[in-house]
């Protein structure tokens, strides 16, 4: 059975700086939450397929993170690592509303 | 409130200057520009490309009037300044008007000079100097068949190429029996001569004019053997004046130009003269490079930026006449110090002449064949020692791989293209931001080559080393990072000279490919900057690697490391127990003894990480920084009955004065009491040994992934002096480090001599140590600036839902 996804209201977007990842746990599962410097918001997977590293702690470069381990780039839109590695992390909607930051999980 | 700047000229070296201005502090100074030519700035050089019919006059503008308006600066155009009044530190105009200025800069240029003969103001005489002249020619031969040229120089050659290329019959008559003196020698001069013949140039050698006649407009000339021609067009092209009348009335001291010193200041401290009406160290400069320099020496003293000023010129020149192809540069004749290296093809039409003295370049002349003049012209700028050369190898033609190399030394700041003032970061720049791929496509867009086009080897060579292929190994390890192809000195030098003020404007000013950065470049920009600018640049901790934005090492599991400053290996009963406790308290997995003799806790969890910094009180070991991590001592003469100084007292003393303060990389410093050395002094990055009449300095060790062992530097008295030189040795580091660089390499790559020597050099040590103070007052401590700060401390709260 396909579990059923939710929006969750996680924090206020004003405080999430920009560039600094937020650790979310919800529902058991660890995100990774960016606020871009272009205003956008991503979330994905927290871990690292490599070395599971905290992605929530990597560098923000445009629509990128950089794993702080083995600093494997990861893309904040479609989870994917880029070349020469391999590997994909899941990715999360995200809505803003009202000032707020939503997931859907 | 804003400084009144005001500039009388509004041609190239002036406006050049004022964008070098502009550059540096666009906030300093309110500009008032007045200039007596109907246009806004246009490039004087590219005038005989228009009279040869190479370039459309509307493309020879260089600021237009938007400029103006953009960056506020008050335009007058075809108005004319008649007095200055330095009394009242004002200026008079031919309409009228009367402008206070708290600075002048005088940039009048110079006028072509016209022969005071008889009939030299009939219809049809001109100089060749402004966009009115060249039209004017265009339109004379139109209607009208023979011109003279008066002048065998660069300018009078181009000039008569241009009349040529018009449909003119053109005769060029010159006073010397050999063309371009200046520039030439007899040799290269006589060829230029036949392949000008060639062209259907006629040459009258050795002529003085001596009187022009005509009715109302001209219709010839007379030379002084008696002899003379017809013609309805005579162009002076004699050489210039610099336009010194306003200069000379206000009083300022004058010679053939206005004296300036080496800021460029007039013997009035607040007017300046820059550009061909100014006179430095008795020299007149009338080709375009020099007044670059000028305009750069100028806008770094006006805007309060301390360098050396401006230092003369060396000239190179290169004619543009298509089909002859010279170059000269230095000296052109040899004399009793100089050896000449001379090679000469006359069937090839070729000639080579390298002037060497002790060893150096210090002349070229090339005939036939100029594309080894921008290498040959280097190595006599940088006074390259060429005794490891043969001499056939001087005049080589360079493999790729030597202009590969000249262009990857070569700064950003460095001119490539000197008719049009544009330097190899503005090529490198377009290159990348506009995606540029030839070299026409560069000479569109950065004019660079657009004139003379002697730069074009060179241009082409940027163009390989700067595209190369992304993955390219030698594109990589010039640059700083994958963004960029500038290294770390020529960023950090743009960074001064275009006074950029945070990462972002210099990724973007700068041509980066990411716009905002990897994580090669963030951390070491945000280094840079605050390096550069200590009480000015804010921290970016989005640009830290997350060790030091979370002022802990990270662990492989996403935990964090607790290590609290213990100076010189010191601690206390009442701190261990703290440590004791909270360790206790929060599970901490592993307590540990660490490398740098301190009480390390591992395994600490993310949310837990500030409550744990709370509860020890005590202060950042900054064991995740890149910064002094700590002084290793041993006990010294407190307790050794071997120490010969109090080595522990002494360590937590540097401790104490070097810890926080960004540097390039980690620094481990150590003092020993004696010469068996327990404190392991030799492979720090600054140890200490002390013995019995002071105290022996170390440089540059280290005991990491390789080994090296510190150089030794001197012996000091006291521990003042260890102290003042250890902040030196550190800011030099600072300065001059990559980021990411340990002392080690850094040493290696500096040399040790050289950083030796600025040590000893009392000023320079002196000032170091005190930027080194001045950077140091701007840091706080950094767990404790953290545990204040709410969003600082937010960053270790996990969100759970």
């Amino acid at each position: 059975m396909k579990a059923e996804k939710r929006k969750v209201k996680i924090a206020e977007l004003d405080h999430l700086p920009k560039q600094i990842g937020k650790e979310v746990h919800v529902n058991g599962k660890s995100i990774a939450l960016f606020h871009l410097e272009n205003g956008a918001i991503r979330a994905i997977g927290s871990t690292c397929p490599h070395t599971n590293g905290p992605l929530a702690e990597g560098i923000v470069s445009g629509e990128y993170v950089f794993c702080p381990l083995k600093n494997w780039k990861v893309s904040l839109i479609t989870g994917e690592v880029q070349k020469p590695d391999d590997g994909i992390v899941e990715t999360y909607k995200t809505e803003i509303h009202d000032g707020f930051v939503y997931i859907e999980v | 409130m804003k400084r009144k700047l005001v500039m009388i000229g509004n041609g190239m070296a002036g406006v050049r200057c004022m964008e070098e201005i502009l550059k540096r502090n666009r906030e300093a100074f309110e500009i008032t520009i007045i200039g007596d030519e109907p246009h806004p700035n246009y490039n004087r050089i590219m005038l005989s490309n228009v009279l040869q019919g190479k370039t459309e006059m509307k493309d020879i503008n260089m600021n237009e009037w938007d400029w103006y308006k953009n960056n506020q600066i008050t335009l007058y155009t075809d108005e004319k300044v008649i007095e200055i009044v330095p009394e009242k530190k004002e200026i008079k105009t031919d309409k009228g008007k009367r402008i206070d200025y708290d600075e002048l800069i005088i940039a009048t240029g110079s006028s072509a000079f016209i022969l005071p003969i008889q009939g030299h103001q009939l219809e049809g005489v001109i100089g060749f100097r402004t966009i009115q002249d060249t039209e004017y020619m265009i339109e004379t031969a139109k209607q009208y068949k023979k011109a003279v040229v008066i002048g065998g120089g660069l300018l009078g050659l181009e000039a008569a190429r241009g009349l040529i290329d018009r449909g003119m019959d053109v005769y060029v008559v010159h006073l010397l029996p050999s063309l371009m003196e200046q520039q030439l020698d007899a040799t290269a001069a006589k060829m230029l001569k036949k392949d000008l013949e060639a062209q259907g140039m006629k040459f009258l050698m050795e002529k003085q004019t001596t009187e022009i006649h005509g009715d109302g407009r001209v219709e010839g000339i007379t030379f002084s053997d008696g002899t003379s021609i017809e013609c309805d067009l005579v162009v002076m092209a004699v050489g210039i004046r610099p336009n010194i009348d306003l200069a000379k009335n206000a009083g300022l001291n004058i010679n053939r130009g206005i004296i300036v010193n080496d800021f460029m200041q007039t013997s009035i401290p607040t007017i300046y003269a820059v550009g061909e009406c100014s006179e430095h160290n008795g020299i007149t400069y009338g080709l375009v490079a020099p007044l670059y320099e000028q305009g750069i020496a100028l806008a770094d003293h006006i805007t309060e930026i301390k360098t050396n000023g401006y230092r003369g010129s060396i000239l190179s020149t290169q004619l543009k006449v298509a089909g002859c192809d010279l170059f000269s540069g230095g000296q052109i004749h040899e004399d009793d110090d100089t050896q000449a290296i001379i090679v000469q093809d006359q069937f090839a039409g070729l000639y080579k002449k390298v002037l060497v003295k002790d060893n150096k370049v210090v002349g070229v002349v090339l005939y036939g064949d100029s594309s080894d003049g921008t290498r040959l012209f280097s190595m006599l700028k940088k006074g390259t020692d060429i005794s490891a050369f043969t001499s056939a190898a001087v005049l080589q033609k360079a493999g790729e791989d030597a202009v590969g190399e000249m262009i990857a030394e070569m700064s950003a700041e460095e001119t490539v293209c000197g008719c049009n003032g544009v330097t190899k970061g503005t090529i490198v720049q377009a290159i990348l931001e506009q995606e540029l791929n030839t070299y026409e496509e560069v000479k569109t867009c950065t004019k660079a080559g657009a004139s003379c086009g002697k730069c074009r080897g060179v241009v082409e060579g940027i163009l390989a080393h700067t595209l190369g292929d992304s993955f390219d190994a030698a594109a990589e390890k010039t640059g700083m990072c994958v963004c960029t192809t500038f290294t770390r000195d020529e960023v950090v030098a743009e960074i001064k000279a275009k006074g950029l003020q945070t990462p972002k404007e210099v990724r973007n000013v700068l041509g980066f490919i990411n716009e905002e950065g990897c994580p090669t470049c963030r951390p070491a920009l945000n280094y840079y900057m605050r390096m550069l600018r200590p009480e000015e640049y804010e921290d970016d901790k989005a640009s830290r690697f997350v060790n030091e934005r979370m002022e802990g090492n990270i662990q492989k599991d996403g935990t964090f490391s607790v290590i609290p400053r213990m100076y010189g290996g010191t601690t206390t009963g009442e701190e261990l127990i703290r440590l004791g406790e909270v360790a206790k308290k929060y599970n901490v997995p592993l307590v540990k003894i660490t490398g740098a003799s301190r009480v390390g806790l591992y395994g600490v969890k993310k949310e837990d990480v500030p409550q744990v910094w709370e509860e020890l009180g005590m202060r950042s070991g900054y064991a995740y920084s890149k910064s002094l991590r700590n002084v290793k001592s041993c006990v010294g003469s407190r307790f050794c009955r071997f120490g010969t100084q109090d080595a522990l007292g002494l360590g937590i003393k540097l401790e104490k004065a070097i810890e926080m303060v960004d540097t390039p990389h980690k620094m481990k410093m150590g003092v020993s009491g004696c010469p068996r050395n327990c404190a392991e002094a030799l492979t720090k990055d600054f140890g200490v040994i002390c013995v019995e009449n002071g105290f022996q300095l170390y440089l540059g060790g280290n005991g990491g992934t390789e080994v090296r062992e510190c150089d030794s530097f001197i012996t000091v008295k006291t521990e003042e002096e260890v102290v003042a030189m250890a902040k030196a040795y550190t800011q030099y580091y600072r300065e001059t480090g990559i980021y990411n660089e340990r002392t080690a390499p850094w040493i290696e790559r500096i040399g040790a001599e050289n950083i030796k020597e600025v040590l000893l050099n009392e000023k320079m040590s002196t000032e170091l140590a005190a930027s080194f103070d001045k950077a140091k007052n701007t840091y706080e401590e950094a767990w404790s600036n953290a545990l204040h700060n709410k969003q600082k401390k937010d960053m270790f709260e996990i969100i759970k839902k």
